[in-house]
């Protein structure tokens, strides 16, 4: 079903009675498809764009790559730079913004700019009794009623179809400096990640990826950028020889490129940073790649290892991204939060249609 | 404004209730006398004014656990409240509830540089949540005007925002996790120093929902390095369509100020007569300011200037000294106290889209002057969060009601022009009957369900927010 209008999926989602899966171009998708596919290009175009007040809309089946494009056009950007998870994942489909948002897709930048909820501004989406919802809006400060565009963005499709999104946008920088620090271990180099990060020099990247270096950016005009690499660089002389990054490494640290192809299971650690390097070491993991200063921290690792059980508490979560196992994809939640969880999904989508992870 | 009857059960049951709570409560915890829950009987929206049942001021995460599981068991309304500051009523008591105030609870728990986060109890407030890392090199940056009075547990109620939020974001921007006691007595850990939430994000809608979902104890807060250095600077303009227009320009130059606030003609009058902070006469003034190392705040004020330029301003200061920039903070800083001056003021707080501020200007003019009161503007240009000032007598009979009335006004005119009725004091008692005029009932229902989930009884804070038509069928008799 490709409805092409918000009112024809409202009709479809009224009228289901079994489970739909909910689709963009089926690039972020992390469990089996579980129903009927809705797919949601049909939604697509730009509704509004204002460059002078940094604001788009835009309809939720309409491609990343569009979007990327007007925005670029006028020198400006998505500030929560979105992965593209087609090759660690093995899919071939078109990215569209409203998988975005189901997946709070962030990247890199989140570290300074926020995750792709914080620049969400508004969205309208269907529930499962076929409602159209509107919350948020266009405004950049909006505090008027319940922030449901939070609890939106993320849910992956469990709560509603998001038919409409709204960003709040950023100037693309004049100028980027990628530093790099050669030869730390992982413990060494979220340290080096965290002397950055707790500077006072605006870090839009903290990075590191094992055997190629541990990595830090500054993005801005020009002499801001050079002074504050300049600083840096003194900053992070304690750790090792600082030099320029030779190739941009981000978007290969973006797209998880390490693990792209390489046999066994990809999981995700949402932690503390100071944490990262332990969980790694006890991971027992064949790579590692840690991103957002140490707090993200991607893993491969045998397949079928329940890293939950190997791992034990830790402060954080772990995500299942791909694996053929059939362990859960999501961190089980304590009793009292999966109590909230299904309250929530069974008031907005009582029905059961929308699928666990879209 | 209406507010729904005191549920004449509950009354009846009064001394009852308070000699439970009594049982659970250290003595200095509870108060029921009304000399002292006189205090209690208002916020800073002071126009409105109701005695509580009692009033409760826990110390522990337990204590308000215990307050709680016993008002759900007898059914009382609880109504929690921070430091007492919220603009727009959201805790302004009813006579059959239970006020639960986390001022007390101010304590740091935890502070930690290397993973950049500060641990408090939520009755801390906002500035000496900074006090606290300040001497380190770092800030909380949500910056209420209120912020040396206000508390984080409101903040986070009202997901606040302030001056610099242009480019540091609001409360919920800032938010890692917190410690939520349900109505049902249940301590629930949401979220957590890392950044990203494990399943549905709870916290987004935790944050800004006023007290009606839960009440927050304690908070994991981002903290960020303090940067190097920041300056003001000051131009004037002939008109508001002007200044609108440079903002705009500003913004789409690549510029990121920390801010970019407006005062409008009769606002830079008051706050002249008042402060002295030689403002010149113009019509509207700007204030931006930048950070950085001193070099970079020369290139980037360079760049602001050139855009400026090209709007002819009459007047434009960058400040040379910290002296110089205090100056020019100073006039926007007593810019309230100055309104009091006039008069009562209401103060709005309707967010549009920074495109409409010129029409917008113009309209609230219009409707101003078609009302016979006055207005002033001062608002945070950069995010389109305005704050017009309503002046009026609260001594005329029919004054504040003539001022509520051009407040709804103004406001259906930002919802109008694709803007919202508050961008970051919240919807209370204040706004509580214009919701519909930015959302459907659809629209609306998807938010009830929410509080149905957290909190089925409706006892949290339940006349808030939502117009009481549409609460009614939900709320307890």
């Amino acid at each position: 079903m490709r409805p092409a209008t918000e009112v024809e999926l409202a009709e479809i989602v009224k009228a289901a009675k079994t489970p739909l899966a909910i689709t963009g171009g089926d690039t972020r998708r992390l469990g089996p498809v579980r129903g009927e596919v809705l797919d949601l290009s049909g939604l697509s175009g730009i509704s509004l764009y204002e460059p002078g007040a940094l604001t788009l809309v835009v309809r939720a089946g309409t491609p990343l790559a569009k979007v990327e494009a007007a925005l670029a056009a006028e020198g400006q950007r998505l500030p929560f730079e979105v992965p593209d998870m087609r090759r660690l994942l093995g899919r071939t489909g078109e990215s569209t913004i409203g998988g975005v948002v189901a997946a709070n897709a962030s990247g890199p930048r989140r570290v300074q700019a926020g995750a792709c909820r914080d620049s969400l501004i508004g969205i309208r989406f269907v529930d499962g009794t076929g409602a159209v919802i509107r919350n948020g809006g266009r405004v950049m400060k909006n505090v008027t009623g319940y922030d449901l565009v939070k609890l939106l963005a993320g849910s992956r499709g469990t709560l509603g179809v998001l038919t409409e999104v709204a960003f709040k946008l950023l100037p693309a920088p004049e100028a980027t400096a990628t530093l790099r620090i050669a030869g730390l271990d992982d413990a060494r180099a979220v340290e080096a990640l965290s002397s950055a990060l707790t500077s006072p020099f605006d870090v839009t990247g903290a990075a590191h990826w094992p055997d190629h270096g541990t990595f830090v950016r500054v993005e801005g005009f020009a002499p801001s950028v050079a002074y504050r690499s300049a600083e840096l660089k003194k900053r992070l002389s304690a750790f090792g020889p600082v030099e320029p990054a030779l190739t941009d490494p981000w978007p290969a640290i973006r797209d998880v490129a390490p693990f792209h192809g390489a046999e066994g299971d990809v999981w995700r650690l949402s932690t503390v940073p100071s944490e990262a390097a332990s969980l790694v070491t006890r991971a027992n993991a064949r790579q590692a790649l840690y991103d957002w200063g140490g707090g993200l921290v991607w893993l491969l690792v045998d397949e079928g290892t329940d890293l939950r059980a190997t791992l034990g508490p830790f402060r954080g979560h772990a995500t299942l991204i791909r694996s053929a196992s059939a362990l859960p994809v999501f961190h089980p939640e304590p009793t009292p939060i999966a109590a909230l969880t299904r309250g929530l999904r069974a008031k907005f989508d009582p029905h059961s249609l929308f699928s666990e992870s879209a | 404004m209406d507010m729904p009857l005191p549920d004449p059960q509950v009354m009846a049951r009064r001394a009852g209730i308070v000699a439970r709570l009594a049982s659970v409560l250290p003595p200095d915890a509870l108060i029921t006398d009304p000399t002292e829950t006189r205090a209690y009987e208002c916020d800073a929206l002071t126009a409105y004014r109701c005695l509580p049942l009692a009033v409760t001021l826990p110390r522990t995460t337990a204590e308000v656990a215990a307050i709680l599981r016993l008002c759900h068991e007898e059914q009382v309304k609880v109504i929690p409240r921070g430091a007492g500051t919220s603009l727009a009523g959201g805790s302004l008591p009813t006579s059959d509830a239970v006020i639960l105030g986390v001022a007390r609870m101010n304590a740091v728990l935890e502070t930690d540089y290397a993973n950049r986060f500060i641990r408090v109890q939520s009755g801390r407030t906002n500035l000496s949540v900074t006090g606290a890392v300040e001497a380190d090199g770092f800030f909380y940056a949500p910056d209420p005007s209120s912020q040396l009075a206000c508390a984080i547990a409101g903040n986070i109620g009202m997901n606040s925002g302030g001056a610099h939020c242009l480019k540091y974001g609001v409360t919920t921007n800032n938010l890692l996790g917190v410690t939520l006691v349900t109505m049902q007595g249940e301590v629930l850990t949401i979220g957590g120093p890392w950044l990203d939430p494990g399943g549905l994000d709870l916290l987004g809608v935790i944050c800004g929902s006023e007290g009606q979902l839960g009440v927050v104890t304690e908070a994991w807060l981002r903290i960020l390095p303090k940067p190097e250095g920041a300056r003001p600077v000051l131009m004037g303009f002939t008109s508001n369509e002007i200044a609108g227009a440079c903002v705009s320009d500003i913004i789409k130059g690549g510029l990121l100020p920390v801010a970019i606030e407006f005062m409008d003609r009769p606002c830079i009058e008051a706050t002249e007569a008042f402060a002295h902070a030689g403002y010149p006469d113009c019509e509207a003034l700007l204030i931006v300011e930048v950070e950085g190392s001193p070099a970079e705040i020369d290139d980037q004020l360079a760049r602001v200037k050139s855009i400026a330029t090209r709007h002819s301003p009459v007047a434009y200061r960058e400040a040379a000294s910290g002296d110089e920039a205090k100056r020019i903070w100073l006039g926007r800083k007593s810019a309230f106290g100055a309104m009091g001056q006039m008069g009562d003021y209401i103060c709005l707080d309707g967010t549009i889209p920074v495109s409409e501020l010129a029409h917008v200007l113009r309209r609230i003019g219009e409707l101003t002057a078609s009302y016979g009161l006055r207005v002033a503007n001062v608002f945070h240009a950069g995010d389109g969060n305005m704050h017009p000032l309503i002046i009026f007598n609260a001594n005329k009979p029919g004054d504040l009601e003539l001022a509520e009335a051009l407040g709804a006004d103004i406001l259906r005119l930002c919802v109008e022009v694709g803007g919202c009725l508050t961008g970051e004091h919240g919807v209370g008692v204040e706004k509580r009957d214009l919701m519909h005029v930015q959302f459907s009932p659809t629209d609306m229902e998807a938010q009830l369900r929410v509080k149905d989930v957290f909190d089925p009884d409706w006892l949290l804070n339940p006349a808030k927010v939502f117009p009481l038509d549409v609460t009614a069928s939900r709320r307890v008799a």
